[in-house]
């Protein structure tokens, strides 16, 4: 079975040939869900009762610091599969997420920082949700200064597992730091078990734009992904064959 | 999954429970420190002492809030439904400050009963409704009620 989806999936050479196919569709998907929630979030969403039209920076905000979350969680699986199973493409999955997920951090940080302004009077405030997310960024930033400064391939990307599976108790502190401390930042809106109490009309496009978002994190992944493939399989046949030619 | 990937997984998973547990003690710990501000009810239990800075949180106390000539000096009593605390405030107020709102204020206690502000942060809650909508709901807890 694992030798099975290894050869058909997951050696880099399989991946790189099904990543090839997979990529216009998932572009045509990001370019689809990307537009309507822009169109839909800007102008059909109604105002909100209480923050009028400056809530609309929701269709930012909750998208970025959703997917550099679920980033950092792809990262931690991926570290899992490369310190157990020794799996290549894992490696060079988590890898290529590192900087993705920290501009995605980066991302929610400042739009958040825009939205507070405004709404509760401050920039930033040393909160739980506010201090964990930064925690996430330094995560990042952790894990990316880790692999520039280690040369030897496997051994970067053990040292870059172990800081993605420790930073992973980073989680669900973030998540659930609106509800153990009291804090500034609101509680969850749309990711709980409840109903969303956001309106239906006001939820479609933030719906749209999270789709949107993890598309976006797959297309950039998949190119960074296979260029990195390229990379490390340069001595190998296939890739040879396929790419340098002599003469 | 052969023995040796089977060791390997049991010693992650052990480093994460033994991490997590190690994080949930330390995060229980400073639990005081990582709330950001004492409700009025807190407040009156903890320790304090003169001119200590601190946050107080909860909910602006319907028809408290008074202006004074001037109109850049106001006093407000923030409630948490149990107990309350007067607050005065010269400066600018956030957008979403009103009667009812959530806010975190910082500053010093003059006596047991007043508070002497110097920032003011509104809170909000995790709701969004359109307008129309919300004035809706408004007039039929009125007509309820």
């Amino acid at each position: 079975m694992f030798h099975w989806l290894n050869r058909k999936f997951l050696s880099p050479k399989a991946f790189y040939a099904s990543s090839s196919i997979l990529l216009p569709w998932l572009i045509a998907a990001f370019v689809l869900c990307f537009s309507y929630g822009l169109i839909a979030g800007l102008f059909l969403a109604p105002a909100d009762y209480q923050q009028g039209d400056g809530f609309r920076i929701i269709y930012v905000h909750v998208p970025s610091a959703l997917t550099a979350m679920s980033v950092y969680f792809v990262m931690a699986v991926s570290a899992v599969l490369t310190l157990v199973f020794r799996i290549k493409i894992a490696a060079i999955c988590m890898s290529c997420s590192a900087k993705i997920g920290a501009w995605f951090t980066f991302l929610a940080l400042v739009t958040g920082s825009i939205w507070g302004k405004p709404m509760w009077g401050t920039w930033w405030i040393w909160d739980a949700r506010l201090t964990s997310v930064l925690i996430l960024l330094f995560l990042y930033l952790g894990f990316l200064s880790l692999q520039s400064v280690i040369t030897d391939q496997q051994s970067r990307d053990r040292a870059g597992a172990i800081i993605a599976i420790v930073g992973v108790i980073n989680l669900p502190i973030i998540h659930y730091s609106v509800i153990w401390w009291n804090t500034l930042h609101q509680g969850p809106t749309i990711t709980k078990f409840a109903a969303p109490s956001i309106a239906p009309s006001m939820l479609h496009p933030l719906l749209a734009m999270i789709a949107a978002f993890y598309l976006f994190y797959a297309v950039i992944l998949l190119l960074r992904m296979r260029s990195q493939i390229l990379l490390r399989e340069i001595k190998s046949q296939w890739v040879q064959e396929e790419y340098c030619h002599v003469g | 999954m052969n023995r040796k990937q089977k060791k390997k997984l049991l010693a992650v998973l052990s480093v994460l429970i033994v991490l997590g547990a190690a994080t949930a003690l330390v995060l229980y710990a400073l639990k005081q420190n990582i709330n950001l501000f004492y409700t009025p009810t807190q407040l009156l239990q903890a320790q304090t002492y003169a001119d200590q800075h601190f946050r107080i949180g909860g909910y602006v106390k319907k028809k408290s809030v008074v202006y004074d000539a001037s109109g850049t000096t106001v006093r407000f009593t923030i409630t948490d439904q149990t107990h309350e605390l007067s607050v005065s405030y010269h400066g600018v107020l956030p957008n979403l400050f009103r009667e009812g709102q959530g806010v975190v204020v910082t500053g010093m206690l003059i006596d047991r009963q007043h508070f002497l502000a110097n920032e003011v942060l509104a809170k909000h809650d995790e709701k969004y409704i359109p307008y129309p909508l919300a004035k809706e709901l408004q007039t039929q807890t009125r007509q309820t009620s």
